[in-house]
């Protein structure tokens, strides 16, 4: 497979021993499988994510991804950068979409950035994308099959894609109503991807979960009430706050409503990692609240 | 803020409208709306809304300042962009009803201890001092936003799920003491410091230009 090379940044949830550490560990995994080099942005920070509009208006908010954007270019060229996380790739395009066409916008944020001597251009910030979109575009889903050193057969997946990895950008081809490249994914990796998951798109109440727990939870209720009904044995998410909000209030939403939710949510970059060979600890399923037994047993085979 | 309220009230007497349009985030947008209701049925919380998103865009034309801007309505949005998604204008109606939460926030008129508002400030906190966010601290913050004996009820209440992070290495309990931060801290306050400068001055300009 031909060697690839992108910038990146984490994202403050799959940092070391954050909320999303397993996701990162398995991300590595993959990469390392699918010969990924991944060239962290020295001292990048948070991108905001959907919640910062609280604290921080448009200018100030913007400022962040901005500086993320320019230190990439700094350090790592025109290397696109691959963001993990869909806040932080939504907010990265967002600042480089006003950049790019509200004038009063880049003069505020290139104000601010010369305070610490750097700056944005138009027409000259490399490009953010999801980590899905390099696998997908770049890699391929044909590929990542043909290679695969087993199949993660005998196992049901509802692919949750959620918003933010979905809308408002999405994955290019995808509608926003059905995005298919997840249950692809899953397909690909050999195990069988629950048909008409109604949830697929669903929100998971995203930050409001800590804020509005109550509403939060009958959300995620629902989320997973689909994925039963579906057949699936376990929930595939591409996002680190879904994968939160879905697995591990499950205890919380059986005493409120009175369900026996005890359903495993893993990240794509597990089942890849898995079906590459890696070993259950490689891919972060050390990292499961709720344990993915079906999967963990396929990664010690 | 309420000296910039008063001076906005006074400058914009007669137009909410073209205060929103000038000094709220997308706000030039607003008058697009066609009052579809798309957007308020595609809403995930829409049913928690005071004024959902159709009805906020119809205030602001009807000149209802107060009744929006002190409105707990814009922040029960989850970020689901599922009205950007469907909105048949293509309005921006996500970071429209951010910017109109961020505003009335800056006006001194955001609805005291919406919680939601609350957190936002406390997750914003985290990036203003240390450039990422420490899950830990905020997490705790949020909890004991309403006093010590509360705090200790909230922690407690979540102390099975803070246990399974941490044996799942998930949260690090050094955090509390420090953790994951930026190097150039100071240089991220003197960004944010100039970029809130910007932003005021956009607004005290009456905002002249978009």
């Amino acid at each position: 497979m031909a060697k690839r090379e992108y910038s990146y940044y984490p994202g403050c949830s799959s940092q070391k021993k954050a909320s999303a550490d397993n996701f990162m560990r398995s991300a590595n995994a993959m990469c390392d499988a699918l010969d990924i080099t991944l060239k962290e942005i020295d001292d990048w920070n948070c991108c905001g994510a959907s919640i910062g509009y609280a604290g921080g208006g448009e200018i100030p908010r913007l400022s962040l991804s901005a500086r993320n954007i320019a230190l990439s270019k700094q350090q790592h060229g025109d290397a696109d950068i691959i963001a993990p996380c869909a806040a932080c790739w939504i907010a990265t395009k967002e600042a480089e979409e006003r950049v790019e066409h509200n004038p009063r916008v880049r003069e505020g944020i290139n104000a601010a950035l010369a305070e610490i001597g750097l700056k944005v251009e138009p027409a000259q910030m490399p490009k953010t994308r999801h980590m899905v979109e390099m696998l997908v575009e770049d890699i391929g889903l044909d590929t990542i099959a043909n290679g695969k050193k087993k199949g993660l057969e005998g196992l049901t997946i509802a692919g949750y894609v959620g918003c933010q990895t979905n809308r408002p950008f999405g994955i290019a081809g995808e509608s926003f109503e059905n995005p298919k490249y997840l249950d692809n994914m899953v397909e690909a990796v050999g195990a069988k991807a629950v048909d008409r998951y109604a949830k697929k798109v669903a929100c998971c109440s995203g930050a409001l979960m800590f804020s509005e727990p109550e509403k939060g939870q009958a959300l995620v209720r629902d989320i997973i009430e689909a994925a039963y009904d579906g057949g699936a044995d376990m929930i595939v998410t591409p996002c680190q706050l879904c994968q939160m909000n879905v697995e591990s209030y499950q205890t919380d939403i059986n005493k409120r409503f009175g369900t026996k939710f005890n359903i495993p949510v893993v990240y794509y970059t597990q089942l890849i990692a898995v079906a590459y060979g890696k070993s259950a600890e490689e891919a972060g399923l050390d990292g499961q609240i709720i344990k993915a037994t079906k999967l963990e047993a396929l990664a010690g085979k | 803020m309420t000296q910039m309220n008063q001076a906005m009230i006074e400058k914009y007497r007669s137009s909410f409208l073209k205060e929103v349009e000038t000094n709220v985030e997308e706000g030039h947008w607003v008058k697009m709306c066609m009052q579809c209701g798309v957007c308020s049925g595609s809403c995930p919380l829409g049913p928690h809304w005071e004024h959902p998103p159709q009805e906020i865009f119809m205030m602001i034309r009807a000149n209802k300042r107060d009744e929006v801007l002190k409105s707990s309505s814009m922040w029960f949005c989850t970020s689901c962009y599922n009205c950007i998604a469907r909105c048949p204008r293509g309005l921006p109606i996500t970071h429209i009803m951010h910017g109109l939460a961020s505003y009335s926030k800056k006006l001194g008129l955001a609805p005291k201890s919406q919680p939601t508002e609350s957190f936002g400030q406390i997750f914003w906190n985290s990036i203003a001092s240390n450039g990422r966010v420490n899950e830990l601290k905020i997490g705790l913050a949020l909890q004991f936003k309403d006093g010590f004996g509360q705090g200790v009820k909230n922690a407690m209440a979540q102390k099975d799920l803070g246990m399974a992070m941490m044996k799942t290495k998930r949260m690090n309990p050094m955090e509390f003491f420090g953790g994951h931060t930026c190097k150039d801290k100071s240089g991220i306050a003197r960004m944010l410091k100039k970029a809130q400068e910007v932003e005021d001055q956009h607004i005290a300009n009456y905002g002249a230009g978009k």
